[in-house]
């Protein structure tokens, strides 16, 4: 714990923040040089649920809408890239504009008419979007049905096949980096700042000339996208992808990763994400126990969310 | 049969289901109306109704058979159930009153996770058999269409439960108090009204209802599982927004629509396709009505 408090006041001073950042890349660069592929696979199935983390707290955590279905966004981008390799014989970096461009539209389809209603709203119809999507899938032929996608092919990587998880551990950390890049450079941006002040006070955000719809669905069209590139890069990475990895029990996880970690702060999410990735694989084999992990993940929630609202690290305010 | 005796079959069977989804939605739209909150475990809450009944009708049946035992185990169900909806006001939504709608939702969702993964562990994932020992196909026969008994007995408890609850929040002095703490708790507090003691009623009576509907299910499909209560908590959630949420008349319209639709949505579309079909048109419904069939329009309060 004081380590990671100490990890954490170091993020937050300017000074050190980018020092800081550099030897914990380095750190996770080195680390498939000394740990087994099980470890490595944990530490992989983390740095998803980060990507994902950070894809939904553009929308929950800078802007404080409520997305319940975030499940469906990363679907939809596994299902595109899914679809057009196995179908259509596409090369795998070509499916990812497409992916991106498709959850774009998604995203206006859902968002455009919803996100100026009651925020409560906002909840339920992404939920149940999300169990559209879902059924979908699960009833169209060329989704695969049920069984969904299966063997689709691996990408190559200026000549590298990327098949080893050590490959995919050092995509997925790039992406990780790279998704830190994008969601630090809206969080400092005109436009972070739009959202940040219709978190804290929509009403006054918009008596201050904030066009507080428009700047709501680009917070949800960035946060879709990101999902929508984590999900293409997820279904080559697993080959094989069915209905059954986006139901609510995701977006739910996804949802509380970001809740539990701290909304809004880039390395509480990513704490929250990584806790729970590890925390399931901590208590598997415990006997009984395994069984009751998320039974005892509600109390946590609850204990929480009762004892800190704003989550375990949350965002400070800037100035009181 | 005919083409309209299959709609009329259909509608028969949407009015059913319609009766569940409205007395779950009756809960919905109380908590929400009262404290803002979209109680996430209220699904939760009607399946635990479901087992409850089922114990309680296992211990019962050797001594009490048929409807008085069954009526004996709905009743103990609705106070298990109240119980439990007590509980998680008193100790997981009351010390967040005052706090963001988002912690209050999220906290919901974490009460959920706990009565869902407990009931699982308890049952072992398997699904329970009710056997009553009523004859659930006996009924009456008109031309080539069937009602049975229990339909015609589902259909008017519910009937009858929402007359009652209507009754009660608009004439009785605790249902005035509800109505008052919705509009404005800081005044109500400062008009003596005990704004915890209601709130923890109107968790009482929503879940309560909710187990009756539970119980209700658990003798009409003759079989509870741990995970009944998440999409029909969604469906009933969904009716409750379809008839405007808050609104008491709005959630038993909704609740009925949303059975009727389905139910000939699945005719023409097959079941598979109906769960879209719902949630579509709760899609759409937002878009053309945003508060709903019978809803009032109101300014959010943050």
């Amino acid at each position: 714990m004081k380590l990671i408090d100490k990890i954490y006041d170091l993020m937050d001073n300017k000074k050190y923040k980018y020092s800081t950042f550099a030897a914990m890349f380095a750190v996770m660069a080195l680390l498939p040089l000394f740990l087994d592929n099980y470890i490595l696979n944990v530490l992989w199935n983390a740095m998803f649920y980060m990507l994902l983390a950070l894809g939904l707290n553009i929308i929950v955590g800078y802007c404080g809408m409520c997305d319940l279905g975030y499940a469906a966004k990363f679907a939809i981008g596994a299902y595109m890239t899914g679809i057009l390799i196995k179908s259509f014989n596409w090369n795998f970096w070509l499916t990812i504009p497409v992916s991106i461009l498709v959850s774009i539209i998604a995203a206006i389809l859902v968002g455009a008419p919803t996100l100026k209603l009651r925020s409560d709203y906002l909840a339920i119809v992404t939920l149940g979007f999300a169990e559209i999507v879902r059924i979908t899938a699960r009833n169209l032929e060329i989704t695969g049905s049920a069984a969904g996608i299966n063997s689709i092919t691996r990408p190559d990587f200026f000549g590298i096949h990327l098949t080893k998880i050590s490959h995919w551990y050092y995509v997925f950390l790039i992406l990780v980096v790279l998704f830190i890049f994008i969601s630090s450079r809206i969080r400092n941006s005109r436009f972070g700042r739009a959202l940040t002040y219709i978190r804290e006070d929509e009403d006054a955000a918009q008596a201050m000339g904030v066009n507080t719809t428009r700047y709501k669905l680009y917070a949800y069209i960035v946060g879709a996208v990101l999902g929508g590139i984590t999900g293409s890069f997820f279904a080559v990475k697993m080959t094989s992808i069915s209905p059954g990895s986006f139901d609510f029990t995701q977006s739910a996880n996804i949802m509380l990763a970001v809740i539990l970690g701290g909304m809004g702060k880039i390395p509480g999410v990513i704490a929250g994400a990584a806790f729970f990735a590890i925390f399931p694989e901590v208590f598997r084999d415990v006997p009984i126990v395994g069984n009751m992990r998320m039974l005892f993940f509600g109390i946590l929630l609850i204990v929480v969310m009762i004892t800190r609202p704003q989550g375990l690290w949350p965002e400070r305010k800037q100035r009181k | 049969m005919s083409f309209w005796e299959v709609i009329l079959q259909q509608i028969i069977n949407g009015l059913i289901l319609g009766s569940f989804y409205a007395l779950i939605a009756l809960g919905y739209s109380m908590v929400y109306g009262i404290i803002k909150l979209l109680n996430f475990a209220h699904g939760d809450i009607y399946m635990t109704g479901a087992f409850a009944c089922l114990s309680v009708f296992g211990v019962l049946s050797g001594l009490i058979p048929g409807w008085p035992g069954i009526i004996l185990s709905i009743v103990a169900a609705m106070i298990f159930s109240g119980c439990i909806g007590y509980l998680a006001q008193r100790f997981a939504y009351r010390p967040l009153l005052g706090a963001p709608r988002l912690s209050l939702l999220i906290t919901a969702i974490g009460v959920s996770l706990i009565i869902y993964n407990s009931v699982m562990v308890v049952t072992n994932s398997q699904p329970l058999f009710f056997t009553s020992g009523i004859d659930n196909a006996a009924g009456i026969q008109i031309g080539n269409i069937t009602i049975t008994y229990i339909q015609i007995i589902l259909i008017s408890v519910s009937a009858l439960l929402m007359i009652g609850l209507t009754l009660f929040i608009g004439r009785t002095m605790t249902g005035k108090a509800m109505r008052a703490i919705s509009l404005d708790k800081e005044t109500c507090k400062l008009m003596g009204i005990n704004v915890n003691k209601i709130i923890g009623l109107t968790f009482i009576i929503g879940s309560a209802l909710a187990a009756i509907a539970g119980g209700l299910a658990c003798v009409y499909y003759g079989n509870v599982q741990y995970n009944m209560g998440y999409t029909i908590g969604i469906k009933a959630f969904t009716a409750a927004v379809i008839g405007g949420i808050g609104s008491i008349p709005g959630a038993m319209l909704g609740g009925l629509l949303l059975g009727l639709l389905e139910a000939i949505g699945t005719q023409f579309l097959g079941s598979s396709w109906k769960d879209v079909f719902a949630f579509g048109l709760l899609i759409l419904i937002l878009i053309l009505r945003p508060n709903g069939l019978l809803g009032k329009s109101e300014i959010e309060r943050m």
